[in-house]
């Protein structure tokens, strides 16, 4: 083998071997800033093992494919609705998915502005999670195998045959800070907005969070072992809008939003604490996942990587009451995580009150958790099947 | 000195009579109306910040209740449900006074009731609801 780029070298086997042997040196990503500001990455590398992630916010593409199991007489529902909120049911007789951002049905929606959206898909799974009994009504057009045109029954998680959350875009890598500069409050995705640029709002765990831990996918790809909304999930894809080639700084962060994760797991194992059904203001529903990451230290580039903080690690102020709305490409300067979670910005001049949407009191339970998981020797970093697409050479 | 925000209920026999100006004649406090709403039954509802030394706004509050008028803290109809609440800090941009706030490096998001106004700007703003105000003030939240 030819000589290594790398002063420390550590195959995923090894770092398995040894959190089964409950030897592993885990820490968590805000650890290991510290960690690697008093050690530099060489020595990290020589001391961690994985660095553990978190993240905890609104990500609108979740849902759950859900098998209701056959009724009698068989029904080949080709319209449902738990809890009056529609899931798409164009799949396998009695196989449905709900989406996270459906609201629903006979909600006002905008009509009275701004919709208070209490209700929708990410509400439905939360009841599910939390073991309450949910309505299902289905209608279907009546075949010779599926005769039944019409079904209703009570469901509980426990008496499902299969559910499965499958989040076609979920931890995006970094996010816009999102300010209005029109003259009316606005209410968006991005929480509510008011005019004259005077508050802005973000979305990052920033140096908890996990893909801006690893910016430039090494280790993170298919088949990635991950805390998914309380239970055990997997990186299956990378999701919808991945975009490696956003603009990068020389540390290998995105300067913009880039990167994003499809992310599986069994609803049975899963928990209210860690999804939890979201009201935006005249926008609509969505819901709150928690994802931890646990990222293998192989080498002190790794190291680098985790052990770079909220000052590392930037975002761009761009102006949600016309310029996102119509892709126009500006933004109104680039700003730390640091200063973002210190509470205040300055844009044009003048200073602006930061609001964060992602939480970082539970990005930091969720990595907690995850070293937990990790130093009970129960919890093994899995090798990714392949790696995600990374930046163009 | 003593600033705080309470909730004042008058019965419906007082409300054509001159109270609050009492405050300022007989016992020196300086107030702060931030809500105020008379009822179809002619019975009131006000939100009032009272400021003055300690012992003034305490005969000032004994005057209220002799005048038959109801006192209550903030606090007692405005709450938040910590099981709902996860910490995001989606509602510190909205809170006009403070009440809501980031408490730094740790990033926990803090209720102050003794800093809240009761405007309800936080109700539709937080995410999953858990600010729970007592619908506009209204009489049904001091029972």
């Amino acid at each position: 083998m030819a000589d290594s780029q790398f002063a420390v070298e550590k195959t995923y086997e090894e770092i398995n071997a040894r959190i089964k042997a409950g030897e592993a040196v885990v820490v968590t990503a805000e650890e290991m800033v510290i960690i690697v500001k008093e050690n530099g990455p060489v020595e990290a590398a020589k001391k961690v093992d994985v660095v553990t992630t978190g993240t905890f916010s609104p990500m609108c593409s979740s849902g759950a494919i859900i098998n209701f199991g056959h009724t009698n007489p068989t029904i080949k529902a080709s319209r449902v609705w738990l809890n009056d909120v529609m899931a798409y049911a164009g799949l396998a007789a009695v196989d449905i998915y709900l989406g996270a951002a459906e609201v629903v049905e006979d909600d006002p929606l905008n009509k009275v502005f701004p919709g208070g959206f209490k209700y929708g898909g990410g509400h439905v799974i939360e009841d599910l999670v939390a073991g309450k009994k949910v309505q299902l009504r289905a209608i279907g057009y009546g075949t010779d195998c599926y005769p039944a045109t019409e079904a209703e029954k009570e469901i509980t998680l426990a008496d499902l045959p299969y559910a499965l959350l499958v989040n076609p875009r979920n931890c995006y890598q970094n996010y816009n800070c999102a300010i209005n500069l029109s003259d009316k409050t606005i209410y968006t995705y991005m929480g509510t907005l008011r005019p004259n640029g005077r508050n802005a709002n973000f979305c990052s765990a920033g140096e908890l969070s996990p893909l801006l831990n690893d910016p430039l996918y090494k280790t993170i790809g298919l088949g990635s072992r991950i805390f998914l909304g309380g239970g055990v999930g997997y990186v299956t894809w990378q999701g919808t809008q991945h975009n490696p080639d956003a603009p990068r700084l020389d540390n290998g962060s995105p300067r913009k939003p880039s990167g994003t994760l499809m992310l599986q797991g069994d609803l049975k194992g899963m928990s209210p604490h860690w999804l939890k059904g979201i009201s935006m203001q005249g926008y609509g529903t969505t819901m709150a996942v928690g994802v931890g990451i646990p990222i293998p230290i192989l080498n002190e580039e790794m190291a680098a990587y985790t052990g770079m903080s909220n000052e590392d690690l930037v975002t761009q102020v761009v102006d949600y009451s016309f310029d996102y709305s119509h892709g126009v490409s500006r933004n109104f300067g680039e700003v730390t995580y640091a200063q973002l979670q210190a509470g205040e910005i300055e844009v044009n001049g003048q200073k602006v009150q930061t609001s964060p949407l992602s939480s970082v009191v539970k990005a930091r339970q969720i990595a907690e958790i995850l070293k937990q998981w990790i130093e009970d020797g129960d919890f093994l970093i899995e090798k990714p099947v392949t790696t995600l697409p990374g930046p163009k050479e | 000195m003593s600033s705080k925000i309470y909730v004042l209920h008058f019965p419906k026999e007082t409300g054509d009579q001159p109270i609050i100006s009492q405050l300022v004649k007989k016992f020196d406090i300086d107030f702060n109306i931030l809500k105020a709403t008379i009822f179809p039954g002619n019975d009131g509802l006000m939100v009032i910040e009272l400021n003055g030394h300690k012992k003034n706004v305490k005969n000032g509050l004994s005057y209220l209740r002799d005048c038959g008028v109801t006192i209550k803290s903030i606090s007692t109809i405005i709450r938040r449900d910590d099981d709902k609440c996860f910490q995001c800090g989606a509602c510190t941009g909205s809170c006009p006074t403070g009440a809501l706030y980031i408490k730094r490096p740790s990033m926990e998001v803090i209720y102050d009731p003794d800093k809240c106004t009761g405007c309800g700007l936080c109700v539709n703003v937080c995410p999953v609801h858990a600010m729970d105000v007592a619908r506009n003030l209204t009489l049904n939240s001091l029972e």
